[in-house]
């Protein structure tokens, strides 16, 4: 199997998994209990925080708040906001290429009352600086940005915002969706609040937590019982808090080494496809950690007079996952909305594919993408569909 | 104290078989293949029993089994028994029913327990008897068996009111030799013909709104159903035949479990797109699929083709259309919606569940190489002329041996 959908979700490391075992057989006990047996689980989720505080390379006295996943955290994050701070401001600055789970919030939040604006992207999928500078006034009560695009694999500027709200007169926090980026590339700091997930790390899919900083003070999410200091009660999941938490580890650990060899594949890979003919890159060539820069994980490409979902049924045959631009080529409904905001047309929508690049990918799998992505990019050219 | 009466712990449903009883010499077997494909339905429940009797067929279901204890389960089980009677093709119409002895005291008295709930229940100010008599020895005449037992009626609810003309409560009582039976509501049944009793027949189903239609429309004629399925995977998604399953499964609770062939037709698209004229790509691709089918129903028994085909609703279905698709196969085609609206078939898919279904939005093998202008008369000496380009036994003979065979069972 060549999985090239990393950014879709990813395998787990095994040792993760015989971490979750271990919980779940052995460490089964409730973390609020008072025998042994709850402060061993409680010990665990201990543990799990200290890695994750420091594969994200935030400081000591930040709060980790396990959730369910990035949609949560993001939820979390953002509602949460606009709760603590609706007396102070009533804007809610965002981008137009953001997950839903942000977008959603959004919209939610713009039913309300709040007044949403959202900074739009270039062909690259980068941000445009001015419009996020004239679109943070002093009324801004929440900037949030995600650290890398999920499609595109560009990298925000998320490190600018905090001075431009600062020059502004902003009294707002900044929210930083790093899902795409956590354990690839280092993250920004500088920002009030983090999101995170573990199944696209290695690690379990349920698992991901919202990292807040020390100072910043947002409602409880969900109410009972007071676990995570009451921001988010329930009791806790601890194995997969414990396969987050090794999984954080491991591809901090590894992220260096790994990035390296990622990097060239994708080389490798933009190569490759570029022979093929009528080909765009979506992505930015450039790959690195700096905003505008492209995360060495993705690549985004239009194979132009074909449809993605046929070339992703094709190569599916031979045991290739990657994914489409566009969920079904008859109805507009499907197409992504972060393709769209890029400013590609609704034909080559239809013909991109996504592949996104993970640790246990090999070079022998690119090779081997490559030569059954062209056979297939030809043969569909060569047939057509007639639309 | 009053007769131990068993419809105090039993529901009895009357089902009548319709067209069945027109039958003459055969009814005995048009009935028989009934009854065993509503026990076949009942399986499910149990404390349940059906026989025939007098030209009728009687089903009996314990009021409570394991499970069912409160008055509320019991009627949602006495409703959901009436609902899968009502699947059976060959039954007119059900009726739940009281059963009492062939006598005027004991049918009064099971009258007048009857119109008391249906007081309690829906609020009946006014009634009506009619009364008919199997039994002809019985010593009163129908119309005084109705007269009496509406006295007895109104004695016992003296709320009640008669109105011969337009009554809330019509209460037929049926007198019959051993025992005599009181009902009022007669549920309709689809009607048609048991199923086994008219052959078998070879369905194209697509994942569209015609092709379950036309052929739960053959099924209720009493038709035994094999089908079979295209697509064109890779240019096809996977999730397009699951719908297509689920489908067949949803017409299945009609027809019984049948086998579905199916088959990758993109190998012959393929051929065709490179060597045929592309306005000719829709009438070509459906002659290979009745062809195919043609192949498949020899081999499984199977009389004749069923497709979903609608006079003039699409290219591929004008009348020049379907004399060149009839052309490619030897076997007769029945198109059951060939003279019906869409509204009206899309009323029908409605009623028998499939429409819901239909419209979920995946691509099937009838929407990819389509071409932007389909020819709407073509004439049967180009399209062989075009076919003479193409080893079709072989293409036909390649996607058979390639098929896969699914199972459909009732959801």
């Amino acid at each position: 199997m060549i999985y090239l959908d990393n950014s879709a979700t990813t395998r787990q490391y095994d040792e993760v998994t015989d971490i979750m075992i271990k919980c779940m057989k052995e460490d089964f006990g409730n973390p609020s209990s008072l025998y042994l047996l709850g402060v061993d689980s409680e010990k665990i989720i201990k543990k799990a925080r200290k890695q994750i505080l420091d594969a994200a390379g935030v400081p000591k006295d930040w709060q980790v708040v396990f959730t369910s996943g990035g949609t949560e955290a993001d939820n979390m994050a953002i509602i949460g906001t606009a709760r603590a701070l609706r007396r102070q401001g009533n804007r809610i600055v965002t981008t137009s290429v953001e997950h839903p789970a942000v977008l959603e919030c959004c919209g939610f939040l713009e039913r309300e009352g709040f007044e949403v604006v959202k900074v739009g992207v270039d062909r690259n999928c980068r941000l445009n600086m001015d419009e996020v500078k004239s679109a943070i006034n002093d009324q801004t009560i929440l900037v949030t940005m995600m650290h890398v695009n999920n499609e595109a694999g560009t990298i925000m500027p998320v490190d600018k915002v905090k001075a431009i709200m600062k020059e502004k007169g902003a009294p707002g926090y900044v929210h930083c969706d790093a899902v795409q980026s956590f354990g690839k590339i280092p993250l920004v700091t500088g920002v009030d609040m983090i999101s995170l997930s573990g199944h696209k790390i290695h690690g379990p899919k349920g698992s991901g937590a919202l990292l807040i900083r020390n100072g910043v003070n947002i409602p409880a999410f969900v109410m009972g019982g007071g676990q995570e200091k009451g921001m988010r009660s329930g009791t806790e999941n601890v194995a997969a808090i414990a396969g987050l938490g090794l999984a954080a580890q491991m591809s901090a650990d590894s992220m260096k080494k790994d990035m390296a060899a990622i990097t060239e594949m994708r080389e490798r890979l933009i190569d490759g496809l570029s022979q093929i003919g009528d080909v765009t890159i979506n992505s930015v060539l450039e790959t690195g950690n700096e905003a505008d820069m492209c995360c060495p994980t993705l690549l985004n490409v239009t194979f132009m007079k074909t449809r993605g979902e046929v070339l992703l049924h094709t190569l599916e045959q031979h045991q290739i996952y990657v994914s489409t631009g566009s969920a079904c080529s008859s109805n507009k409904k499907g197409q992504s909305h972060v393709l769209r905001a890029m400013g590609l047309k609704d034909k080559e929508i239809e013909g991109t594919l996504r592949f996104s690049l993970g640790r246990f990918n090999t070079m022998d799998d690119i090779d081997f993408a490559i030569k059954k992505v062209t056979e297939a990019v030809n043969r569909f050219r060569r047939l057509g569909s007639f639309r | 104290m009053e007769n131990q009466n068993t419809s105090n712990n039993e529901f009895i449903f009357i089902v009548r078989c319709g067209e069945v009883a027109l039958k003459g010499m055969n009814k005995p077997y048009f009935e028989r293949m009934l009854l065993e494909r509503i026990r076949k339905l009942l399986k499910k429940f149990d404390g349940v029993r059906s026989y025939r009797h007098e030209g009728l067929i009687y089903v009996r279901a314990e009021k409570f089994v394991d499970g069912i204890t409160t008055e509320e389960e019991s009627r949602e089980r006495k409703n959901a028994i009436i609902k899968e009677i009502g699947k059976v093709f060959g039954v007119a119409s059900i009726s739940p029913a009281y059963e009492c002895e062939s006598t005027m005291e004991s049918i009064g008295e099971t009258a007048v327990k009857y119109m008391f709930e249906a007081i309690e229940e829906r609020g009946v100010k006014t009634f009506k008897v009619e009364a008919k008599r199997a039994d002809k020895n019985f010593p009163v005449k129908s119309p005084d068996i109705a007269r009496q037992i509406g006295a007895a009626v109104l004695k016992g609810c003296k709320v009640l009111k008669v109105d011969v003309h337009n009554p809330d409560v019509r209460l037929f009582v049926d007198v019959r030799h051993d025992k005599s039976y009181v009902y009022q509501d007669k549920i309709p049944g689809f009607g048609g013909l048991p199923l086994g009793t008219n052959g078998k027949g070879m369905t194209l189903l697509s994942g569209g709104i015609d092709s379950p239609v036309a052929t739960w429309m053959m099924a209720k004629r009493g038709m035994l159903i094999e089908a079979v399925h295209f697509h064109s995977y890779p240019y096809t998604s996977p999730r397009a035949q699951e719908k297509v399953e689920e489908l067949a499964g949803i017409v299945s609770t009609y027809c019984g479990r049948f086998k579905m062939h199916v088959i990758n037709l993109l190998p012959i698209q393929e051929q065709i797109v490179t060597n045929c004229p592309e306005e000719e790509t829709t009438i070509l691709v459906r002659r290979f699929m009745m062809r195919i089918a043609q192949e498949l129903a020899k081999a499984t028994d199977c009389g004749m083709l069923i497709t979903g085909e609608n006079l003039g609703q699409v290219a591929s279905q004008t009348a020049e259309a379907l004399v060149v698709t009839d052309a490619s196969v030897q076997m007769p085609v029945m198109r059951p919606l060939i003279g019906m609206d869409k509204v009206d078939i899309m009323e029908l898919a409605q009623e028998i569940g499939t429409y819901e279904k239909s419209i979920e939005p995946y691509e099937d093998c009838c929407t990819v190489f389509l071409p932007k202008h389909p020819t709407t008369k073509p004439k049967l000496d180009r399209i062989l002329a075009s076919e003479s380009k193409l080893d079709c036994e072989k293409l036909i003979a390649d996607a058979i041996a390639n098929e896969e065979i699914v199972n459909i069972y009732p959801v």
